[in-house]
């Protein structure tokens, strides 16, 4: 094979990591503030690819318009599952939380299964063959919208975290919960708007992802795990991490699709995140904690 | 010994318990093969329960993958038999030695390296979807294609070969519920199960007292891994079919905690009475959804969705402690 397969490969692969690491930049968020691990991840981003895909269907609408609203419907649906049902397993131990968040997915899954029945469905959109070249490098134009846009949310994100006061606040809970709540932070609302957040996020994701890839109920467990292997390998809580591990997940799946076959790909996923739980644990970016 | 098993059961309890087994014993007798069907189901997932049990119930040991003992069990037995006629019971010696040599190697692989917690479940998740995948690729064993073993040529009811109608498969998976059941409530008042329980409860302090957490952790996965093999070999031959997109995938690794989570985590009564009120309510559930004509698939994974967002909600415990009491089966210690 000549080498410009490799780089086109590798690039769609990078591209389309992006998107990853922006849904674990949601999970990786949920994690580091609220202490939850969100175990319905995947599927509450099939619910954003179904409402692209249902949007699109009907009204015409293409997802990369409707990337903000999608994430804000997302948003609204985390903070109030955070606020309403959430908030109440903080203090629980962890396998509640766990089972609290399987039966959500569990859920999820099964009543889009039902709705949209186990058939993939996509978005063909004017610009889904278009292809932008570059000397001999050829870049699929949703790849690169796709990946573009997930930039944009991240960097927006981390911008969010880092200079507004609201950001702060939610820093601080991170940091320190009984601290927060003595100098008189609203940690509940607090919590739930990170969750809101992460959501938002992952609704962006699935936005995107849905011109790049065929949908199915099936795919919300799928993702999960990815989503658990990204930010696992990257550092959970980490948000740099998040989308380095999304990169270099989404660059092992390309190229192992493209050098063995593409239903083993996500086994190599599965094998780093073996090797990183066991020789690197914090994650590749993350800092070791006691 | 068996006497001394139950002794902490009222008598009032042990009738009940009597009564129990005795009506199991004659189900074939009185029911049809539908619901002889659903009855075989509901021991079997009353069986990898209690196996998983070992794990997270006793140990407090999250398991999500439980489904890779199940797989590898059911893939060892079944390949033996289609490729040498070897029956399943000798095959039992090389499937359980094999789920539990897998349970040895992830619980050593976590517990040296800390593993523990949502990471030490995101782990085995890995593992199980690594053999899903892997034997998805596995052609010897059929890959994703399947295996599928052979149903004719053999009497009627060859036990040996395990080879009959459902009636055979019934008492099989009912024996080895009861067995299950006796081997962990000596477990759990053996020694070992004793250390178990203080590592669940506090592993710290576990430690401090002198117990040797990570070879107490290792006996639990290996029991635990090694007791989900026959579920396996059984499933395998009850199916006559394996598919890695099946045994090995997630959602049966799901299902296989729902029971005993439902019923109480850690209790020896509550994998049966989880999976008893699991697949009845979802069986009675379907047939009265056929009736008003909506057949839709999920519908009964939702409503296990449902069920257990009200145990997690409502009785985070299980139900079998509430019963227990209700009905004053166990002695109050």
């Amino acid at each position: 094979m000549p080498l410009d397969i490799y780089v086109n490969v590798a690039i769609g692969g990078i591209l389309t990591g992006l998107v990853y690491g922006l849904m674990a930049l949601g999970l990786s968020v949920i994690f580091g503030v609220v202490r939850v691990v969100n175990f319905a991840h995947g599927e509450m981003m099939t619910i954003a690819m179904y409402l692209a895909i249902v949007l699109f269907a009907r009204l015409g609408l293409d997802p990369l318009l409707m990337l903000a609203p999608i994430a804000v419907v997302l948003f609204v649906a985390g903070y109030f599952l955070q606020l309403r049902v959430i908030n109440r397993f903080i203090t629980r131990p962890e396998h509640s939380q766990f089972l609290l968040l399987v039966a959500i997915a569990i859920i999820i899954v099964n009543v889009l299964l039902m709705i949209f029945g186990p058939d993939a469905q996509s978005v063909q959109t004017s610009y889904s063959f278009d292809s932008y070249q570059i000397g001999p490098i050829i870049i699929d134009a949703t790849k690169l919208y796709a990946g573009g846009a997930a930039i944009v949310v991240a960097i927006a994100l981390v911008a969010f975290f880092r200079y507004t006061t609201i950001g702060t606040a939610i820093r601080a809970c991170a940091d320190n919960y009984t601290g927060a709540q003595v100098v008189g932070l609203d940690v509940n609302r607090l919590y739930a708007l990170t969750f809101g957040l992460g959501a938002a996020c992952v609704g962006a994701a699935g936005t995107m992802l849905v011109i790049i890839i065929d949908v199915t109920p099936a795919l919300g467990p799928a993702y999960t795990l990815l989503a658990f292997v990204i930010v696992i390998t990257g550092g959970l809580g980490s948000m740099s991490g998040a989308l380095l591990g999304g990169v270099l997940i989404g660059l092992t799946e390309a190229m192992a699709g493209l050098l063995f076959s593409p239903s083993a790909k996500s086994m190599f996923a599965f094998g780093i995140l073996v090797l990183v739980l066991l020789f690197r644990p914090q994650g590749i970016v993350g800092r070791r904690t006691a | 010994m068996i006497a001394r098993l139950f002794d902490d059961i009222t008598p009032r309890g042990q009738a009940l318990l009597a009564i129990v087994l005795a009506l199991a014993l004659a189900a074939p007798f009185i029911v049809n093969d539908y619901l002889l069907s659903v009855l075989i189901v509901t021991l079997y997932f009353a069986y990898t329960g209690q196996a998983w049990n070992v794990m997270m119930g006793f140990a407090g040991q999250l398991s999500l993958g439980h489904a890779i003992y199940v797989g590898l069990a059911a893939y060892a037995a079944a390949w033996l038999f289609v490729q040498f006629k070897v029956s399943p019971w000798i095959g039992l010696f090389a499937a359980i030695p094999i789920a539990a040599l897998c349970g040895a190697i992830i619980g050593f692989l976590a517990f040296r390296f800390r593993v523990s917690g949502v990471y030490f479940a995101i782990l085995t998740i890995a593992f199980a979807e690594f053999a899903r995948i892997g034997f998805d690729h596995f052609t010897a064993v059929g890959g994703s294609a399947g295996l599928f073993l052979p149903v004719s040529g053999y009497a009627k009811y060859d036990l040996w070969n395990l080879r009959g109608g459902p009636e055979m498969f019934y008492y099989v998976i009912l024996a080895m519920v009861v067995i299950a059941f006796l081997i962990c409530r000596a477990l759990l008042r053996s020694r070992i199960g004793y250390y178990l329980l203080a590592i669940r409860e506090d592993e710290q302090a576990a430690r401090a007292l002198g117990i040797d957490t990570f070879r107490c952790k290792m006996i639990a996965v290996v029991i635990s891994a090694g007791m989900t093999a026959p579920a396996g070999v059984f499933i395998a031959f009850y199916n006559n079919n394996l598919f890695p997109e099946q045994v090995f995938h997630i959602s049966q690794s799901i299902e296989i905690i729902l029971a005993p989570f439902i019923g109480g985590a850690g209790t020896l009564f509550g994998p049966i009475i989880g999976a008893a009120l699991l697949q009845w309510l979802a069986e009675s559930l379907r047939v009265v959804l056929e009736a008003v004509g909506i057949d839709m698939p999920g519908s009964k994974q939702v409503f296990f969705g449902f069920l257990l967002l009200l145990v997690v909600i409502a009785a985070p415990e299980g139900f079998w402690p509430g019963i227990a009491a209700r009905f004053k089966i166990t002695r109050r210690k």
